[in-house]
């Protein structure tokens, strides 16, 4: 830790839609660095001290929910566990995640969009006996090595940064993007899921879906979780292109 | 005046909430659920390391039944719990798990044959039965007797959360989102629902519900450094209080995690310990086995956050610009665990400490973690003196936890609960109509719009920020692990101030709409008097039990405070809430007072505990034949839903 005081100079996008005649522009604000120093606790230091209407979303601060993605001097990332002493020259430009509804400054409405993704592409075990399941008797058994791999691709914490580093996404508004081809290969690799292939392509065997990627795997560089989008996405697309 | 009707409302997005609404919606019940953020970033993602459930597949588990988990719970909360609540709880549990297995959560499951594994810092080898392979297992975590707690690598909390949110949008349930309830809409003893304000737009409907559950959370943002997400303020509890009906109960019972990171107070799973890291003191001594020979690491957290405390003012902590601190130890576990099943630990230690927890200490020291106080309910979930109120997991003061919550109990109890609570509020639904005037929900309307009004056209006066911080202050220096009289009367008369002060919050932003300062202005005199209640409470409570600890006060006092705390706040004008206690009754339970084991057992004996045992004994010797299900009925027959009494199955054992 660097323990010498500097000043460092947040350039902050600042608008709120719900203030009549407000307008989108960038405001700068000084922050003494202290040790340890995040952007979590930088932003909340500037909404206490210098301006309390700045507007952002921090929910765990530990890099775990998701809530706080934001676009970081050029690049998509959590700001809750981004250290400000990362960035040599004490100039910190923050943006709010674009491709998502904007709420104010830098809160966007990742919540509506992830819903929507999870009912487009039924987020959900399908099995019709899934709530008959007798559970006082054992569980189904599933192969060790099979639990372990649907966790890995669990790992989502549907912060958006995929989507917002995707310039698929930004040419088709309705691509599904990459947290939804990770939601899908988890379901399509977990046992208990009794959809076909043929189920799967309906949801995503179209250019708005799989097919539409251009590869360019701004999800792969940006995932904070490093989930392994290209490997999936290539999966998918490999399934998909047998099924019809 | 904007009013949405539905049968049973559900504030509060986290675990605990999406399965009450699941519950109500099987039942046939319409359901709308509040939620501060995207349900899926509740703070209930943040259970790392498991859920406890005695399925006693893995091999260190055998033997483990609800018995067993039974016991360790009540032991756990230093008898301050509900037994009949906590049974109602371990029989659930075990459904509980294998329900979440069927909706998707990939819970981490036996290997069969050898596996390497570290106890007691040493490298053990231990088999695993070859039929046991692909059941759910488990891990060890403090204050068990067995490997008990069932995990998916360290991210349970996030796996079981995103099942159960699926669930619920595969259910078609609503979930409001950025929407806080400020308000708690009532008349005579009945709760209606709640006036609740968009946060984005600032508008503010009344919600209206038959049934009304509050399944907010814990209040650890009380305290400056909490292991706890920022929406964890207890609001939930303070709306309930607000009513001047509903009671919050053992507000003072606040627990200490051993290891959350220094200084940003992040946790690390109490998995790691449970896996085998070790605590260690500044010269690299392990110094828990000289104080705790038999549990060690895995004492109970009340007892290790202690320990490490008495430790650090031995002068043996490590000292550091953010004070002094310990050492976690998690390097003997290797590289290959640590990535695999203590990954979140990993990330965070780089991401925050910038270190390799591989081949580095973790600097930790105990904070603020979980609170076992809420409000107050019956074992059905409800409040006993507001109808139609409802609580759920960690906000609810149900009572499983009692004084000391035990590791991997808390995510379990958010679904249990949220299942047995859910069966409760939907048997309330069909049971009542709604009847109430919209006079009434006006009245509580114009009520919040008035002091939104108020704080909007003040001119000068209080920074609710600045305010907060000193409420945070107060809680750290005076109403911490250790504590005593002298401090807890000067907390109690500078909150006082505090809550006076309160009164006279003004806004520099002044819009109605989205605005953080007015979203905190309306929060922050509502924590304050919630702190009052903890800081209050545990002035009264002059014993120690659980992880209320007081250092003029060392013994567990049994014959004058074995009784719940019980805090209402009827008169807004005041600055101190009421207190009154409700009795635990000695006769009545299957586990009279004992000792936990830990330390010196200076217990003051209630005069009922030795007739109890004895009474025991006798029905023990008067059916010989019984077997523990029998037995358990004879001692401590409980209310569990139909749906969920029957016995559950074990490998190797069958349903005995």
């Amino acid at each position: 830790m660097n323990d010498q005081e500097r000043i460092l100079k947040f350039h902050i996008f600042r608008y709120n839609p719900q203030k009549k005649g407000d307008k989108p522009r960038m405001v700068t604000y000084e922050v003494t660095e202290a040790p340890g120093m995040t952007i979590f606790i930088a932003l909340n230091e500037i909404r206490e001290q210098q301006d309390p209407s700045i507007q952002f979303d921090f929910v765990c601060r530990a890099g775990i929910c998701g809530s706080c993605a934001m676009v970081v001097n050029g690049s998509p990332t959590l700001a809750c566990r981004t250290l400000t002493s990362k960035y040599e020259s004490g100039e910190i430009k923050l943006l709010p995640l674009p491709g998502f509804e904007l709420i104010g400054d830098l809160s966007v409405n990742t919540g509506k969009f992830m819903r929507a993704m999870s009912e487009r592409v039924e987020s959900w075990i399908h099995d019709q006996y899934a709530d008959e399941v007798n559970f006082d008797k054992l569980e189904e058994r599933m192969d060790p090595e099979v639990a372990d791999q649907i966790y890995e691709l669990e790992r989502c914490v549907e912060c958006g940064c995929c989507v917002s580093a995707c310039a698929t996404k930004r040419m088709r508004p309705d691509f599904l993007s990459a947290v939804g081809f990770m939601r899908l290969a988890r379901f399509a690799l977990d046992p208990r899921d009794k959809r076909t292939n043929e189920e799967f392509y309906e949801i995503m065997g179209d250019d708005d879906g799989v097919f539409g990627c251009m590869t360019l795997l701004g999800c792969e560089d940006y995932c904070p979780k490093d989930l392994p989008h290209q490997t999936q996405i290539a999966y998918l697309r490999r399934k998909m292109a047998f099924v019809r | 005046m904007k009013v949405i009707y539905t049968d049973s409302l559900v504030i509060g997005g986290g675990l605990a909430g999406l399965r009450v609404a699941i519950a109500s919606r099987q039942r046939g019940f319409d359901t709308i659920v509040l939620s501060l953020i995207p349900a899926k970033r509740s703070h209930s993602a943040a259970a790392q390391g498991g859920m406890q459930a005695s399925l006693g597949a893995c091999i260190k588990g055998e033997g483990d039944d609800e018995d067993v988990h039974f016991a360790d719970t009540v032991k756990g909360s230093d008898w301050g719990c509900d037994q009949d609540v906590a049974r109602m709880f371990v029989n659930t549990s075990p459904k509980a798990i294998r329900q979440l297995s069927a909706w998707g959560v990939p819970w981490s499951r036996v290997r069969g044959g050898d596996r390497e594994v570290v106890i007691n810092g040493e490298k053990v080898t231990i088999t695993e039965k070859q039929d046991a392979q692909g059941l759910i297992t488990a891990r060890d975590f403090g204050g068990t007797k067995k490997w008990r707690t069932c995990f998916t690598s360290d991210g349970t909390g996030h796996t079981m959360l995103y099942a159960m949110d699926n669930k619920a949008i595969q259910m078609g349930i609503p979930v409001h989102e950025r929407k806080e309830a400020i308000a708690l809409i009532h008349e005579g003893g009945l709760c209606y629902g709640a006036v609740v304000r968009d946060l984005i737009t600032g508008e503010l409907a009344a919600y209206v519900a038959k049934a009304t559950t509050i399944a907010t959370g814990g209040y650890g943002r009380l305290y400056a450094v909490t292991t706890n997400a920022i929406i964890s303020e207890g609001i939930g509890n303070a709306i309930a209080l607000e009513t001047g009906i509903a009671a919050l109960g053992n507000m003072e019972a606040v627990q200490f995690h051993p290891t959350a990171i220094v200084p940003v107070g992040i946790l690390t799973t109490e998995g790691c310990r449970g896996d085998g890291g070790l605590l260690l003191d500044k010269d690299g001594y392990r110094f828990m086995p000289d104080y705790e020979p038999d549990k060690k690491e895995l004492a109970s957290r009340d007892v290790v956050s202690r320990r490490m405390t008495e430790h650090m003012r031995k002068g043996k902590g490590v000292s550091s610009r953010y004070g002094d601190h310990l050492w976690l130890d998690i390097t003997l576990l290797g590289r290959k665990h640590i990535e695999k099943n203590l990954r979140e630990v990993k990330e965070i230690c780089e991401y925050f400490l910038g270190i390799d927890p591989v081949k580095e200490y973790i600097p930790v020291r105990p904070t603020q973690h979980y609170s076992m106080g809420g409000i107050r309910t019956n074992a059905t979930g409800e409040s006993p003196t507001l109808k139609g109120l409802f609580s759920a997991g960690e906000a609810a003061c149900w009572d499983m936890h009692g004084f000391n919550r035990l590791g991997g109990n808390s995510v379990a109890e958010t679904v249990v609960a949220g299942m047995i609570v859910g069966e409760f509020v939907s048997d309330y639904c069909a049971a009542n109509s709604l009847n109430v005037s919209t006079a009434t929900i006006e009245h509580f309307i114009n009520q919040e719009k008035k002091k939104i009004t108020d704080l909007l056209m003040r001119n000068q006066g209080e920074n609710p920020f600045e305010l907060k911080a000193e409420m945070q202050k107060i809680m750290m220096d005076k109403v911490g692990i250790f504590r005593n009289g002298q401090d807890l009367e000067k907390a109690v008369e500078e909150l006082k101030v505090l809550n006076q002060r309160a009164r006279e919050i003004a806004l520099r932003n002044r819009i109605s709409s989205s605005n953080p300062e007015l979203v905190e202005a309306i929060r922050v005199p509502k924590m304050i008097k919630l702190a009052q209640c903890v800081a209050y409470g545990a002035l009264l409570r002059t014993e120690s039990r659980g992880a209320h600890a007081r250092e003029d006060y060392p013994e567990r006092n049994d014959r004058d405070w074995l009784k719940r705390t019980l805090t209402t706040w009827k008169d807004e004008g005041s600055d101190l809430p009421e207190v009154k206690y409700e009795d635990l009754d000695v006769m009545k339970m299957e586990m009279p007072p004992g000792s936990r084991g830990y330390g010196v057992d200076n217990t003051i004996h209630h005069p009922d505990t030795k007739k109890r045992i004895s009474q025991i004994e006798t029905i023990k010797e008067a059916n010989p034949g019984a077997d523990r299900y029998e037995l358990q009925e004879l001692l401590n027959p409980t209310m569990i839903p139909e749906k969920f009494k029957g016995r559950n199955e074990r490998i190797g054992r069958g349903f005995k």
